[in-house]
């Protein structure tokens, strides 16, 4: 059967995530609301504004319920700000910005600097034979992993790939770049 | 700790179209506002909002004071950034490339090349190829979309009539734009494609592209008019990806509650009874102008 991804949806970068996942076969359901939560296999929680996104999560009654279907071990994909979103720590937020606290590591929130800093480069990634392209918009930094924490991917000497358990984060933008190996591989773990 | 300087990197790649678009990807469902002081700005990002616009005066006050309108003091959009964690973006005049070379120095995340200001230059749009920072334009309907991006545009907005929280302008400016993509992308032959790009002014390979695609190369926002929580369902049920809202939220009788009751629409707004629910006692929307009464229509700036 078709695996069914939930793609949050508040605000942000869903679309091409969904664009993606729908291209590799599964069924997608963008989430805005509680009960939409309840019938997806997996999430993705994409970039977009971590503030406003946390904010919304809260507004929108999703936030403790999103929670709870995470920490019972739903499968989930943070990119940029979803990595945010999921971490425990997070450096340089908003005072009242909400972190899930599924993933031990500390971001630090637009760590590079400045839309002009946004970047691309190509990254080596675990068990992928060639190197990824990755984008990095206004894009947040891995400060400290846990011992828990397997970095499947550095930039630079920082983490910008990483996984632990059931939740993998990335600080770039697979969504962006036209290789769709990454969610071939968070579909194929499902 | 200090922050990692992505710049001087040799294996980075900055200022490129993708990094560009991206931004704009990520500003999707989303509310960017037009703030004026560093409080303005605050109150935006407590609302919610995924980016601010730093300008001197909001477009209705253009309006009133009227006069020639330029560039934002750069003190002003400094402060503002340092207020703020989010996106600033800030605007510069059409063709006026000092401004835009200005802001790029100030680290600005977007500019907007915006027809609220006064043109300087009637003839040419800045060579936005040119610089790191992206651009946002202003268009009225898909040949000035589409000429926009062929000068280096990432991210395409409805110019509306700014400042008159009237959305009429906006909704003919979006279904124009989305209409003839839609008839585009119907079209049975190349040859019916050449005379859309003649028709249109537009280079053909964009318009190759939308009849492959059906859509923009670039994110289409909305701006200009919108001023409740109904406004910003509607543009975004027409098609727009996201909204900008410059007079519509300071404008209001109370800004901290319109604002977030905006973001809030633009995230649920398929969702009538949401939308029932954050329309209801907002207080006074900003009072609006007929645009047939204008004495200057400021959406026909721009070439």
């Amino acid at each position: 059967m078709k695996p069914r991804v939930g793609v949050l949806a508040l605000q942000g970068g869903f679309a091409a995530h969904a664009d993606i996942l729908q291209r590799l076969g599964a069924c997608v359901d963008e989430i805005r609301c509680v009960e939409q939560l309840a019938a997806v296999d997996a999430l993705v929680l994409p970039g977009g504004e971590s503030t406003t996104v946390s904010m919304l999560l809260e507004r929108s009654g999703l936030l403790e319920p999103l929670r709870e279907r995470l920490s019972s071990g739903l499968p989930v994909l943070g990119t940029c700000a979803g990595m945010i979103l999921l971490a425990s720590e997070v450096v340089d937020g908003r005072g009242d910005q909400h972190s899930l606290g599924l993933i031990d590591i500390t971001v630090r929130r637009n760590a590079y600097g400045s839309q002009i800093a946004s970047f691309e480069a190509d990254i080596a990634v675990d068990d992928l034979d060639e190197p990824f392209h990755a984008v990095f918009i206004r894009a947040p930094s891995v400060e400290r992993s846990g011992p828990e924490v397997e970095v499947q991917a550095r930039h630079n000497h920082r983490p910008v790939l990483c996984r632990s358990g059931s939740v993998t984060v990335a600080s770039f933008h697979p969504e962006l770049s036209g290789d769709h190996r990454l969610h071939q591989r968070f579909l194929a773990n499902l | 700790m200090t922050t990692m300087s992505g710049t001087h990197n040799s294996e980075e790649i900055t200022g490129t179209v993708l990094v560009k678009r991206g931004l704009a990807e990520m500003l999707k469902g989303g509310v960017i506002m037009d703030v004026v002081t560093p409080e303005q700005a605050r109150v935006a990002e407590d609302a919610g909002a995924t980016a601010v616009m730093a300008l001197e005066r909001v477009p209705s006050d253009i309006r009133a004071h009227g006069g020639v309108s330029r560039m934002s003091d750069p003190e002003m959009i400094s402060g503002i950034q340092n207020a703020v964690s989010i996106p600033v973006m800030a605007k510069a005049r059409i063709g006026h490339f000092a401004e835009a070379q200005i802001l790029q120095s100030l680290k600005v995340d977007y500019v907007d090349e915006s027809e609220v200001l006064t043109p300087a230059d009637e003839l040419h749009h800045i060579d936005k190829w040119a610089f790191s920072v992206p651009f946002v334009c202003g268009a009225t309907n898909l040949g000035e979309a589409l000429r926009r991006i062929s000068e280096g545009a990432c991210m395409i907005r409805s110019k509306g009539e700014a400042g008159t929280g009237n959305i009429v302008e906006a909704v003919r400016h979006l279904r124009s734009i989305i209409g003839d993509m839609r008839r585009i992308a119907a079209a049975v032959d190349a040859a019916e494609l050449f005379d859309w790009a003649k028709q249109l002014r537009a280079p053909l390979p964009l318009i190759q592209e939308i009849a492959d695609t059906g859509r923009l190369p670039v994110p289409l926002f909305c701006a200009g008019g919108i001023a409740t929580p109904a406004d910003a369902s509607l543009v975004m049920q027409l098609g727009a990806e996201a909204a900008f809202v410059g007079s519509g939220i300071f404008k209001s009788s109370d800004p901290p509650k319109m604002a977030a009751a905006i973001v809030e629409a633009v995230t649920h707004f398929r969702d009538p009874q949401i939308l029932a629910k954050i329309s209801s006692g907002l207080g006074e929307a900003m009072s609006g102008l007929e645009t047939a009464t204008l004495a200057v229509k400021m959406a026909d700036r721009g070439w």
